[in-house]
């Protein structure tokens, strides 16, 4: 049968991804096993013996992961086998720094990220049970746009949003506290796709062209401009800049990836240029930021107003940790303020040290480049846009984030994503791998076989995707 | 849409890359930096808790690590803590991550840091050894070159003469090599205190001796310039013998009093405060036994200004020339002396200000055949299981007069402990050379500073000595007097060298 295909006129097509499900087990056992490993290794390293719930904690990591890898075997046989193993790790990896900086402070936010992350799990099973074909979003991009602006205002409404660290993006409901921006990013990603796979010809072909640059016409650009403008404008109102850089990253890609004109990459810098620069003019604590990125050491120790302590601090246990780390308990990450959410990249570079560090980039790196592989070989529009959409998160939230903690550009405040302590996070996050293994599962699966022949209609159908791509 | 996806993951790609490239740098192009930058905890409190080498005078040590059971593993501890105060300084959570400095204040523990530590780069092969082994690295061991009866019979010396609230320093060399055999420097203080862990009781330590007016955190014997007065007639004798103007049998001018050159009345008048020294020439031997003002100012003028700062340039006036405590004050011969202060010079007054240090070499380059060497006080570098690494070689700083030069100056020397004012230094059965000193402080309310320098035995130098006496509250003005005061000090210290 496959010499039949081979001799098809779709033979470049006639690729047949391989489950690869295996594969995606044995992967899963390797990222159980720097789990759990770093867990014991952080009993072994700070308490002198391995913890003594390891066999508790171990075996729900394991049964977390494994009821993921199951679910995905039974509702999403042919998605991508790197990604869940890659979270699993970090994942897990996240858990075991939080609670080795547990055990320095005497905390119990390890506790609490476990059952974040059975949380994240649980809607990540959900997600890929519930949706059966990504493509049902589409139904839903107004209802996401208009869902991620009230979520974005959630924290401004008095009573319920609570300031924490000067920036008001958090909502207190009991003991709970949640981040709804980080919902609302993959509400906007779905809203973007949703809406720009619709009218990506009427915005890249439709319009007059200024200067350089063919703008659209304004009914096709209004409303997704709208959405954007008022995001961005309630995360600079919320002082969040490192949110707001996302969201503007994420729409700047999203809007060159539907229209194909890299234009859109110019006048994005240029409008980033200068909302960078009215930023530093307009608001004291953009300027603050600024100057600690540029001479961090002035801002830090006595008889200045020490400012810079935490990036300071970051890069001098990055600095300790050198090539290889301290080992877990032998650093002290927990000088940093906030080691176990914003700051947890310095955590693991003075333990794990350069080597661990570029381990994690190169994990993050691995997400991103199997994104944006679901998106090249997604057949659709709305998956290409919405994988690449959810791929740029990850890309711009880690490069905002560690580039920030390692002074590479100025510090602004984001969660790293799978390490980070941050229910609110892990959550969103468990959610957007669910929603790429989905695109890549359609993607990854063949198509019908058009050879049996049984339905003309369906093979109308497929015959117009085809040629569609 | 795939083209742009491409330039999408590419641009990632560039992103990523920039993170690891800078993760890199920060962790290990400037790891270093930033782990010596003096205000990392992480590396002050890692200094703090690694166990460190000793400190060690003979074959016991005067500075050790012990360990402790409170927030660090360590704890520095100093055997002797007041006589060797100054030579080992002390190690606190505040010093513990200084970087090198010449200017500031350092002791043994701060100058020799990298071996006590464990990362000097001799010790290499014991980290490497250490790190494959799964050992905690400890740091490397210094031996000085103090000889224990020596410093304690100086610090006995000094304490019994100028009382415990007293000023003033001693130190003792070996001639042939420039070894610092003895230094000590009165009032001094306990590092202990200065060391502990309690880092309030530290501050109140540190404030405490910094508030003292008696200055106790200052090293007399290289940090305090003074007139050597009589002491530096060995110069000026030195200078007239090596400029070939007399030999030691020679006749030198003499006389009850001495109008200088260019002056009048008895601001410029200087006399001999009742010793004998004749009428007109008088032997040099008489002249240096009597210490004669007369002669030596007479002396100073007949060699001439720039000779005499020559020849004191050659001892090591002026310069800069050890390395292991710092910050050193240079010792100073005024240049470009009109007549009248050259003579005044010539006796040790006018603006000669000198250390005990330099005293002490002027002594033991006479003693080592006119060569100065240069001193040090570490003697060598030892591995953490004692084993040595590295020794510092001797080194020769100047040949400061001839041999000949040297060997009639010994002969004038051990006459003047024979039979002139340095005779309390007379050992029995052993050949002294000495030199007395009683300098005027130049300010009434301050009493008159008294110097001692002498070497033994004169045919075989072991030891040199130089003893300065800055105040010692317990007597009187007028019974202050080199001979009288240093005199037994040196006794006591050059027995202990050669016994």
């Amino acid at each position: 049968m496959s010499q039949t295909r081979a001799s098809q006129p779709g033979a470049l097509m006639g690729f047949v991804h391989r489950r690869r499900r295996g594969a995606e087990l044995f992967l899963l056992i390797l990222a159980l096993a720097v789990g759990v490993g770093a867990y014991a290794a952080v009993g072994i390293g700070v308490e002198g013996h391995v913890p003594a719930d390891i066999v508790g904690y171990g075996g729900w990591l394991t049964a977390l992961v494994l009821a993921a890898h199951l679910v995905v075997r039974v509702v999403a046989p042919y998605a991508d086998p790197v990604l869940l193993p890659v979270v699993a790790a970090l994942n897990g990896l996240g858990l075991a720094v939080i609670h080795r900086l547990d055990l320095a402070t005497g905390d119990t936010f390890a506790r609490q990220q476990l059952t974040w992350m059975t949380l994240g799990v649980l809607l990540f099973v959900i997600t890929l049970v519930v949706l059966r074909d990504h493509r049902i979003l589409t139904r839903f991009t107004y209802t996401s746009g208009l869902g991620a602006i009230v979520l974005l205002l959630l924290p401004l409404v008095p009573g319920l949003g609570k300031t924490i660290n000067g920036a008001r993006i958090w909502i207190g409901v009991g003991p709970f506290s949640f981040q709804p921006g980080e919902v609302a990013k993959v509400l906007l990603v779905v809203a973007f796709a949703g809406y720009l796979v619709l009218h990506r010809d009427a915005l890249a072909l439709a319009g007059r062209r200024v200067v350089f640059v063919d703008l659209p016409r304004g009914r096709d650009l209004g409303p997704i401009l709208g959405m954007w403008l008022i995001s961005l404008g309630v995360l600079v109102f919320q002082k969040d800049l490192g949110s707001s850089l996302l969201f503007f990253g994420l729409f700047l890609v999203m809007l060159y990836v539907s229209t194909e004109r890299p234009g859109w990459l110019v006048v994005g810098a240029a409008l980033f240029t200068a909302g960078a620069g009215l930023g530093y003019y307009l608001f004291g604590h953009v300027r603050v930021r600024f100057d600690i990125w540029l001479s961090p050491f002035a801002h830090y120790g006595e008889g200045t107003d020490d400012r810079a302590f935490q990036p300071v601090e970051g890069m001098f246990g990055l600095a300790w940790g050198g090539l290889i780390g301290r080992g877990f308990g032998g650093g002290s990450p927990e000088r940093v303020p906030y080691a176990n959410s914003d700051f947890i990249t310095a955590a693991i570079g003075e333990e794990l040290g350069l080597t661990g560090l570029i381990a994690v980039l190169l994990l993050y790196g691995l997400i991103v480049e199997r994104a944006l592989r679901a998106a090249l070989i997604s057949r659709e529009g709305f998956g290409k846009l919405l994988a690449t959409g959810l791929g740029a998160i990850f890309a711009v939230q880690v490069f905002v984030v560690i580039g920030g903690v390692t002074s590479l550009i100025p510090l602004t405040g984001l969660t790293t994503p799978f390490l980070s302590y941050g229910g609110s996070s892990l959550v969103a996050n468990w959610v957007i791998i669910a929603l790429l293994l989905r695109v890549s599962d359609l993607a990854r699966r063949p198509l019908p076989d058009l050879s049996a022949g049984d339905v003309e209609a369906e093979a109308d159908v497929l015959s117009t995707q085809v040629i569609k791509l | 849409m795939n083209k742009p996806i491409r330039t999408i993951s590419i641009f990632c790609l560039l992103l990523f890359l920039g993170l690891m490239l800078n993760v890199t740098y920060l962790q290990y192009y400037r790891a270093d930096s930033l782990d010596h930058d003096a205000r990392n905890r992480r590396a002050v409190d890692a200094a703090f808790s690694r166990e460190r080498g000793a400190i060690l005078v003979g074959r016991d040590p005067i500075a050790e690590s012990v360990p402790s059971d409170d927030r660090y593993d360590f704890q520095r501890q100093y055997a002797k803590p007041l006589m060797y105060a100054h030579i080992t300084g002390w190690f606190n959570y505040y010093n513990a991550q200084s970087g090198s400095c010449t200017s500031c204040q350092q002791r043994v523990e701060q100058t020799e840091n990298d071996v006590l530590a464990g990362n000097d780069g001799r010790l290499f092969v014991n980290r490497l050894v250490d790190l494959l082994s799964n050992q905690e690295s400890k740091g490397g061991n210094v031996q000085l070159t103090i000889d224990p009866a020596a410093q304690q019979a100086a610090f006995d010396g000094l304490r019994s003469v100028v009382g415990p609230s007293g000023q003033g320093a001693v130190v003792a060399l070996e001639p042939r090599t420039g070894k610092v055999l003895a230094m000590v420097s009165l009032p001094t203080f306990d590092p202990n205190r200065l060391a502990s862990h309690d880092l309030g009781d530290v501050n109140a330590a540190a404030d405490a001796l910094e508030a003292d007016e008696s200055e106790p955190l200052l090293n007399r014997a290289i940090q305090t310039t003074l007139p050597p007065g009589s002491t530096f007639k060995i110069v000026t004798a030195a200078a007239a013998i090596e400029n070939g103007l007399y030999t030691k049998d020679d006749d030198v001018p003499g006389g009850p009093t001495f109008q200088l050159p260019l002056t009048s009345g008895s601001s410029g008048l200087i006399d001999n405060e009742g010793r004998d020294c004749g009428s007109d020439r008088i032997p040099f031997s008489q002249a240096l036994e009597n210490s004669c003002n007369t002669t030596f100012a007479r002396l100073a003028i007949e060699v001439g200004a720039d000779k005499m700062a020559e020849q004191a340039a050659k001892f090591g006036f002026g310069q800069d020339y050890f390395d292991d405590l710092t910050p050193q004050a240079r010792s100073n011969y005024p240049e470009d002396a009109n007549e009248p202060q050259t003579g005044q010079s010539g006796i040790g007054q006018f603006e000669v200000r000198t250390t005990p240090l330099q005293m002490a070499m002027v002594a033991a380059g006479i003693a080592n055949d006119g060569r100065v060497m240069r001193p040090y006080l570490v003697d060598e570098v030892q591995s953490p299981e004692f084993e040595r690494i590295d020794a510092t070689p001797s080194e020769v700083l100047s040949q400061a007069i001839t041999s000949s030069t040297a060997s009639q100056l010994t002969d004038l020397m051990v006459d003047t402990v024979d039979f002139g004012t340095a005779n309390p230094a007379a050992i029995d059965g052993i050949e002294v050379a000495g030199k007395t000193g009683t300098a005027q402080s130049g300010n009434p309310d301050v009493p008159p500073y008294a110097w001692f320098v002498s070497f033994a035995p004169a045919d075989d130098p072991q030891v040199a000595v130089a003893i300065m006496i800055q105040k010692a509250p317990g007597i009187i003005r007028d019974d202050i007097a080199g001979g009288l005061l240093g005199g037994p000090i040196a006794k006591a210290i050059m027995e202990a060298v050669i016994k």
